[in-house]
């Protein structure tokens, strides 16, 4: 039964806007599984996930273009579910079945 | 009696009607003209003195006007109310469209009027937005910028024109601006903005758009904001994609949780300068900034009709940021944002930002926001400039003066493909630098294998290995990132082959070298 329960994903969708879909071979929207728990046994959470792009899905070796410090690097807004991140726990956010993390980079031009 | 009869009848009465009408519109004309003419000669100066008059009869006509100026307002500094209504004939005829609808109506006619609006940047993003705020009939438009008209402004800059090019923005603009409706006011402010003018040009304005293109002036123009208490419409542009909020909505003052964010409290640090990509690199589509600019304008007028100056203005709108995205299957998306940040550096309790720190010149945002130095990667010799690079090609070798074939070189230009496809050198193979990016070094390159894509980079750059190899960009920049991944990647063979890219890139091979190269 624990194993079964172990094998669930989550299905998520990843979007990427305002230039990030760059950094990732120019995807603008990705359907992704998560496990359900990290290797710590934990809800696996934002965090998790921001990692899980960087190892899995990023095609371009400059990771600082979307991390900094441990976290998404300034400039970039995460959304959970149409929200800012800081409305809903940021990167502790423990993501939930179907749920839409947007990635969006400011722009400066004008 | 017959139908056909009984309508020609009707018909002839209706005629007859229609003609005493036009006589008693016509007699109801005439006699308005005459005594319009009676009014105007009774203002012209009179023959007689005034002061002769007896005021047992009642007020002099002279005198009218100023004592129903007296009674109606206390400071003298209101236009005496020449006629019965709140706005002019002409202006009822030229808002009419806007002014019958319940958004707007009077009351938001006389708030546009009486409000002050500051645009800071005349690009693409200030020229449509100035140009439906001066139309809407907005009471003062003040306008900054420091640059002048350029020919690639023009796909997007609306107000600008070919014959203007060369001119400065704020002059351009307002040419367009006046002839679209003179009864404006327009203020120049033809300089770039700085902290220490940020204040006083700010101060006298009502609202703010923020239509720059740097993260620099975004922070500068958010701070002053704050500090002055004005509400803030703020758009970017890029490519495909524009981003737009209103910020510092209410405008209370810092400290109060009631007020709306503002841009450190969205973005509390700058992006790294590396990753700011302005419209001369990264592109821009006339109708994508275009769209930003005219939804700037519609911000600015909901918060003006809704009350920018009354007490009680209506509830401002939960704070959000509306993406657009014009290739996306969904072209826009509002997003919530968050309320102001406790420990906001601006608008909290605990700023740091203040009127002091800002006239004192401390703040500085250029150095707050980093600035990308000039690459200079690699040594001389790693290098050749364009005039030797010329002669190379036409078959000589610069430095030894050898007669060299015209397959001496391998030349490799890696600006993206759309551009190489525009122009380029003859004999060049095109390796996008995006592609030169994501080309992988030592443990990057074993953890994730290169994609089949690369793989033929590779080939291609490998092919002809005893040939020294040359990379070309747009400016020179990105060509020494590319040579000293090449040879990161061990394709100069252990320094066997030279590799080494062209100094100053096509700009400079179009300055120094080939006048007819195209300059886009
Ligand atoms: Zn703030």
């Amino acid at each position: 039964m624990a194993d079964q329960k172990d094998a669930e994903t989550i299905p998520i969708t990843v979007e990427f806007s305002g230039g990030l879909e760059m950094l990732f071979a120019n995807e603008r929207k990705l359907s992704l599984s998560l496990p359900t728990k990290d290797k710590e046994g934990n809800h696996v959470n934002v965090a998790y996930l921001i990692d899980y792009l960087c190892e899995k899905e990023m095609k371009d070796p400059r990771r600082d273009l979307f991390v900094l410090d441990g976290s998404v690097r300034p400039g970039i807004l995460v959304l959970i579910n149409e929200a800012d991140w800081e409305l809903e726990g940021e990167d502790k956010y423990e993501l939930q079945k179907g749920d839409n993390i947007l990635f969006v980079s400011t722009l400066h031009g004008g | 009696m017959s139908v056909i009869d009984s309508l020609r009848q009707q018909i002839a009465a209706c005629e007859a009607q229609l003609a005493t009408l036009r006589q008693q519109l016509a007699e109801a004309e005439h006699l308005q003209l005459q005594s319009r003419r009676q009014a105007q000669e009774e203002v012209q100066p009179a023959t007689f003195d005034p002061l002769t008059h007896d005021m047992s009869y009642g007020i002099h006509d002279d005198f009218r006007s100023e004592v129903f100026a007296a009674l109606s307002h206390g400071d003298g500094s209101e236009q005496p109310p020449r006629s019965r209504w709140p706005l002019d004939k002409m202006e009822y005829k030229r808002y009419g469209r806007q002014l019958i609808m319940p958004e707007v109506g009077l009351q938001g006619q006389l708030r546009l009027k009486k409000t002050s609006v500051l645009i800071v940047g005349v690009g693409g993003l200030g020229c449509p937005s100035a140009a439906y705020l001066v139309g809407a009939g907005v009471g003062t438009v003040g306008l900054v910028d420091g640059d002048t008209v350029e020919e690639s402004n023009l796909h997007r800059q609306i107000l600008h024109s070919t014959a203007r090019v060369g001119m400065t923005k704020v002059e351009s603009a307002m040419v367009a601006l006046n002839s679209l409706n003179p009864n404006v006011k327009l203020v120049p402010h033809a300089a770039r903005l700085t902290p220490d003018t940020a204040l006083s040009i700010f101060k006298d304005y009502d609202i703010v758009l923020d239509c720059t293109d740097s993260p620099a002036s975004r922070y500068l123009i958010s701070d002053t904001c704050v500090l002055l208490g004005k509400p803030l419409v703020s758009a970017s542009a890029l490519r495909t994609d524009g981003q737009l909020m209103v910020l510092n909505n209410p405008p209370l003052p810092p400290g109060d949780a009631a007020g709306g964010p503002c841009y450190r409290c969205v973005f509390p640090k700058p992006p790294p300068p590396e990753s700011v990509v302005s419209c001369g690199d990264g592109g821009i589509l006339g109708p994508v900034v275009g769209t930003m600019g005219v939804l700037q304008a519609l911000e600015a007028i909901k918060v003006i009709t809704r009350g920018v100056h009354s007490s009680v203005r209506g509830p401002a709108e939960a704070p959000s940021l509306l993406i657009f995205s014009a290739y996306a299957t969904q072209m826009f998306r509002t997003i919530r944002l968050r309320t102001r940040k406790p420990k906001c550096a601006a608008c909290s309790a605990q700023a740091t930002v203040t009127p002091e720190a800002l006239n004192s010149g401390s703040l500085d945002y250029v150095q707050f926001c980093g600035t990308i130095n000039p690459v200079d990667a690699l040594s001389p010799n790693e290098r050749i400039s364009v005039e030797n690079y010329a002669k190379l090609r036409t078959g000589r070798n610069p430095i030894t003066g050898t007669e060299v074939s015209a397959d001496s070189h391998v030349l490799v230009d890696v600006r993206e493909k759309v551009q190489f496809d525009l122009c380029s050198l003859e004999g060049s193979v095109n390796i996008p630098f995006s592609a030169v990016s994501r080309l992988r070094v030592g443990d990057d390159a074993v953890k994730i294998p290169a994609t089949e894509e690369e793989e033929r980079w590779i080939a291609e750059l490998k092919a002809r290995g005893d040939k020294p190899l040359f990379v070309v960009c747009r400016l020179g920049n990105d060509s020494q990132m590319t040579v000293k991944k090449l040879k990161a990647m061990g394709l100069d063979n252990g320094g066997q082959r030279w590799i080494g890219d062209i100094k100053g890139g096509l700009r400079a091979w179009r300055e120094k070298v080939d006048h007819e190269f195209p300059d886009y």
